[in-house]
């Protein structure tokens, strides 16, 4: 015990030294506060961060950012306090590696939520004047979420030097949120700042407005209003694009899992119960391509998906045509046998996957590309959600190309349509059924690796999504790719117009009774194939 | 080790069929006491029954390991209810009659829980159910070792109410559609409303199992959040939901600085499904961590990574609540000197067992234990960060105080009331029933 303390003073001492020379004015000992850190409990810690923030000392900021970050350690043994960055680790004040002792025995220095927000607050403070745009417009949004009147003067001297447009916005925002917030600032300046806040703050302007409704003057309070209504008015036209952008997202999630399904059931005619396992297994296989390039090849991460891609392709294919040639081709014209067969199949698969994987969920890391969102107009539009739209429509677009433009297109559609006839003709129709087949499995396990971003990766995975996609084909009308299409994205906007109103129980049901009447008046669904082929 | 891994691979056979079976075929019937586990398997709750099924295995490999119970080696008999609840009745039925089980553990959702029911009243046989559960109950043949309302939901609310919880005002409570979130958020809403909360700052949403698309209702939560007053989100989203739900709070930017979500069915085992970088800060409400560092939990840990075989499985707190209601029944019989059913059950009550996290779980009189409440926060590597424990046990309750419906009734299987619904207020038992 003794030694420890020893220890601690001899790092203070060793510490303080050279920073004494430069900040000897601070009564504040920042090294003994970072000292501090490593025993401290959570309120003590916020004390410290209180305090070390107090003396508005640039030195700190590092210290205090990788406290807010999780980097910050604590060596159990020696009592030391450092940054962890990568496998090395730094000294909290002169940003020095440190080599640790051999028994070193580190532990991350835990912050709560509100811990958090406090050090989110003052690094604001501490880094509006960083010569990096970036961490100026952290800083200006940290001033934003923090309003204090004490930091105006800060704001007007940092707008003086601005450069850069965006944070310029970002810092009068914040300068308009901090004065709106001040019942010490003169009226007139409260007024003016209502349209700089409802135009600069982003989609927290009106909860930064109705904020200061709530204790402001009458005359400033009527112009609060007005600004709101006019913010709600324009929300509204945004809030039902947005849902039609959220439709149209969850559409083309619906697009990727029937689209498969829209092959083999709406050409071929196989009611096939284990698609949804063929989704299934592209998302396991997309877990499997990301392990092994974590392990080996840590540097492709970002790309996993896109390698995954190809790879989940043959898997599910290759299993697809599998099952054509051992199973469904004996049952042929039997659609009750073939869902039965399909059926047990789709058991049997989950329950290979579950004893092989295990029950729980996988882990697929989000690319970075396709992590957060972004703000599109008045949209906001998370990025996993784009890419999967586009990845879908893509899919869609590359499946008409092979069914209209390619020879195993044409023979495909040869053969749905009159089999004597392709077989007359010389078409190698049992070849072709099993391409066909494993064409519409492999597209079932390329929307596997999409589905890997929003959804688990379980044995269940492809369960929540065969109804779905059965809904989709049968709406769409069976045997038209375009029906499908157009099927999944109106079930999507439907869905979530409904969403709203009815809830997600209810809307899920109203959209099952929707197309029950809709199939009892037009039983081929929306686009109905016509002539000949109609008969078989 | 061989006889272990030959038991898993009998266990993996069984996994299709439903079938039991007895995982000691080679001693004779009249030397052992069997334990029935009766968990999912297969299907949807196979996520995170399949660990409590192994947690059981574990318990009683260690338990014979002692020396067994009364004497004997005590035998496990397996069956999956592959989340199909009349399933789990007629399963439940055929581990009391057919094999004879003196004592069953098992069930996580309480629908399973609610269809077993009948089958243990009426062969009068012992369940112990291990999940966090919404209360207003209480049987005579069945003991809760997971919490009731007042050991997660109201002390999680009453966190967030406080200073350091963020001093909320404004709630959202969030829930798959069935009766455990249901229930709750009845609860939950009652004591919000006693606590001054407005309704208006009150929005409550249900979700099918399953739920994938959260589009909307996150960017719901979000609006809801943007009204210029703290705004919490209580969770009671189950099973395979959650993840979808967080990735869409993570990528819509929905910081737990900002719109904190406290969750009340995700644990380390849900989070070992996903990357938790963008929910560090959000929380959990348990009684149990896998963090908390005591000695029992090391031990614990360390006994169940390398019966399991793996250094990167979780423990977690139904896991936690199977070891105390096990270590109960253990300590029961043993004073009992007999496994009889209606023996065990007078003997049970007011027994003790240390807890994982320092502290003492006893079983009270209305088949509850005491627990102690935790909250923590989501760190980047699935473990939870306690920023918020109750000083004390919390004993169960069985009918919520804040429903005005149940908040005269009591439970009590001591005599002389021995009544699971006994109204305070009539002095009468309202029957055995333990429906609402």
């Amino acid at each position: 015990m003794l030694t420890h303390f020893l220890r601690l003073a001899l790092l203070t001492l060793s510490l303080l030294l050279p920073m004494q020379t430069v900040h000897s004015q601070d009564t504040v000992d920042i090294p003994a506060g970072i000292a501090a850190m490593g025993e401290a409990s959570l309120r003590e810690l916020g004390d410290i961060v209180t305090s070390l923030a107090g003396t508005g000392d640039p030195a700190v900021v590092p210290v205090l950012t990788a406290l807010g970050d999780g980097n910050l350690y604590v060596d159990e043994t020696s009592g030391t306090v450092v940054i962890q960055r990568g496998s090395t680790h730094l000294d909290p004040l002169t940003g020095e590696e440190i080599t640790l002792g051999a028994d070193a025995d580190l532990s991350r220095i835990r912050v709560n939520n509100g811990l958090r927000r406090d050090i989110d607050a003052a690094l604001a403070g501490m880094t509006l004047m960083s010569d990096n745009p970036g961490t100026r417009l952290t800083a200006a949004n940290g001033f934003l979420a923090n309003p204090d009147p004490a930091n105006i003067p800060l704001l007007d001297e940092a707008i003086a030097v601005e450069t850069d447009a965006n944070v310029l916005k970002a810092m009068q925002a914040a300068r308009a949120v901090t004065v709106l917030g001040d019942a010490e600032q003169s009226l007139e300046d409260r007024q003016a700042a209502v349209p700089v806040v409802a135009s600069g703050a982003g989609r927290n302007a009106i909860t930064i407005l109705n904020a200061a409704r709530a204790d402001a003057p009458e005359e400033l309070a009527a112009s609060i209003a007005a600004a709101i209504s006019g913010l709600e008015q324009e929300r509204a036209v945004w809030g039902a694009l947005q849902n039609v952008w959220f439709g149209v997202s969850l559409g083309s999630v619906l697009l990727l899992a029937a689209i498969g399904l829209a092959i083999t059931f709406g050409v071929m005619g196989v009611i096939n119960m284990a698609h949804g396992e063929m989704v299934m297994l592209g998302a396991y296989t997309t877990f499997i391509v990301q392990l092994v390039i974590r392990q080996n090849f840590p540097g492709l991460l970002d790309y996993s998906l896109l390698i995954a891609l190809p790879c989940a392709f043959l898997v599910t294919g290759a299993i697809g045509v599998g099952i054509e040639r051992g199973i469904i081709r004996w049952l042929y014209g039997r659609p009750l046998e073939t869902l039965l067969a399909t059926w047990g199949l789709s058991l049997i698969l989950q329950q290979t996957v579950r004893s092989i994987f295990g029950p729980t969920n996988q882990m697929v890391i989000a690319p970075t590309w396709m992590s957060g969102s972004t703000e599109f107009l008045g949209l906001s539009i998370t990025y996993n959600r784009f890419w999967i739209v586009i990845f879908a429509l893509v899919v869609f677009a590359l499946l008409l190309l092979i069914l209209n433009r390619t020879p195993l297109g044409l023979q495909m559609r040869a053969v749905t349509q009159n089999r004597r006839m392709a077989s007359a003709m010389g078409i190698r129709t049992p070849f072709v059924d099993a391409m066909t087949f494993g064409l519409g499995s492999g597209i079932a396990g390329l929307a596997g690796v999409a589905l890997t971003q929003i959804d688990n990766i379980s044995p269940n995975l492809g369960q929540n999504y065969i109804i779905d996609s059965f809904m989709v084909v049968v709406f769409g009308g069976v045997g038209n790719l375009w029906g499908t299409l157009v099927g999944a994205l109106s079930l999507g906007i439907a869905n979530k117009f409904l969403e709203p109103y009815a809830g997600a129980v209810l809307g899920k049901i109203l959209i099952l009774v929707l197309i029950i009447l809709f199939i009892q008046r037009r039983p081929r669904g929306l686009f109905a194939l016509k002539g000949r082929a109609v008969e078989q | 080790m061989n006889i272990r891994s030959a038991q898993r691979a009998l266990l993996a056979a069984t996994l299709a069929g439903s079938v039991s079976l007895s995982a000691f075929p080679a001693v004779a019937q009249d030397e052992t006491i069997k334990v029935g586990i009766l968990h999912s398997l297969s299907g949807t709750m196979a996520i995170s029954e399949t660990t409590l099924k192994d947690t059981m295995l574990f318990l009683i490999e260690q338990q014979n390991a002692k020396g067994g119970v009364l004497g004997k080696q005590l035998e496990p008999v397996v069956v999956d209810i592959a989340s199909d609840w009349p399933l789990a009745a007629e399963l439940a039925r055929q581990l009391i009659e057919v094999d004879q089980v003196d004592a069953v553990f098992g069930c996580w959702t309480s629908v399973c829980r609610k269809s077993v029911l009948p089958v243990f009243e009426e062969l009068n046989s012992l369940l112990f159910y291990p999940v966090q559960y919404e209360g207003e109950e209480s049987q005579r043949n069945v003991f809760y070792t997971g919490a009731s309302p007042n050991q997660q939901a109201i002390p999680a609310v009453d966190y967030l109410m406080s200073e350091d919880g963020g001093s909320v005002e404004r709630w959202v409570l969030a829930g798959t559609d069935y009766v455990y979130p249901q229930t709750t958020n009845k609860i939950l809403e009652q004591y919000l409303l006693d606590n001054g909360v407005a309704a208006e700052d009150i929005m409550i949403n249900y979700t099918p199992f399953g739920h994938s698309d959260w589009q909307t209702i996150v960017s719901d939560i979000k609006a809801f959040g943007s009204e210029g007053k703290k705004t919490a989100v209580v969770s009671t989203i189950n099973g395979d939901a959650n993840v979808p739900f967080y990735r869409e709070l993570g990528n819509q930017g929905v910081a737990a600085e900002d719109i904190p979500v406290v969750a009340f069915s995700v644990g380390e085992e849900e989070l070992s499904g996903f990357d938790t970088t963008p929910l560090v800060g959000h929380l959990a409400a348990w009684n149990y961590f896998m963090s908390v560092e005591t000695p029992e939990n090391e031990e614990f840990i360390a006994a169940w990574q390398d019966f399991i075989g793996s250094e990167d499985r979780v423990t977690n707190d139904p896991m936690e609540a199977h070891l105390i209601g096990f270590n109960l029944w253990v300590a029961a019989v043993e004073k009992a000197g007999t496994t009889d059913a209606d023996a065990v059950i007078d003997a049970i009550v007011g027994l003790e067992t240390p807890n994982l996290t320092g502290g003492i779980a006893k079983m009270l009189p209305n088949h509850h234990v005491t627990k102690p409440v935790l909250i923590g926060e989501i760190q980047d590597d699935g473990q939870f960060f306690v920023v918020w424990e109750t000083d004390d046990v919390v004993p169960g309750d069985a009918w919520s105080d804040f429903l005005p419906e149940s908040a005269m009734l009591e439970a009590d299987w001591t005599a002389p009331i021995n009544c699971g619904n006994y109204n305070t207020e009539t002095k009468t038992c309202g029957g055995t029933a333990a429906a609402q």
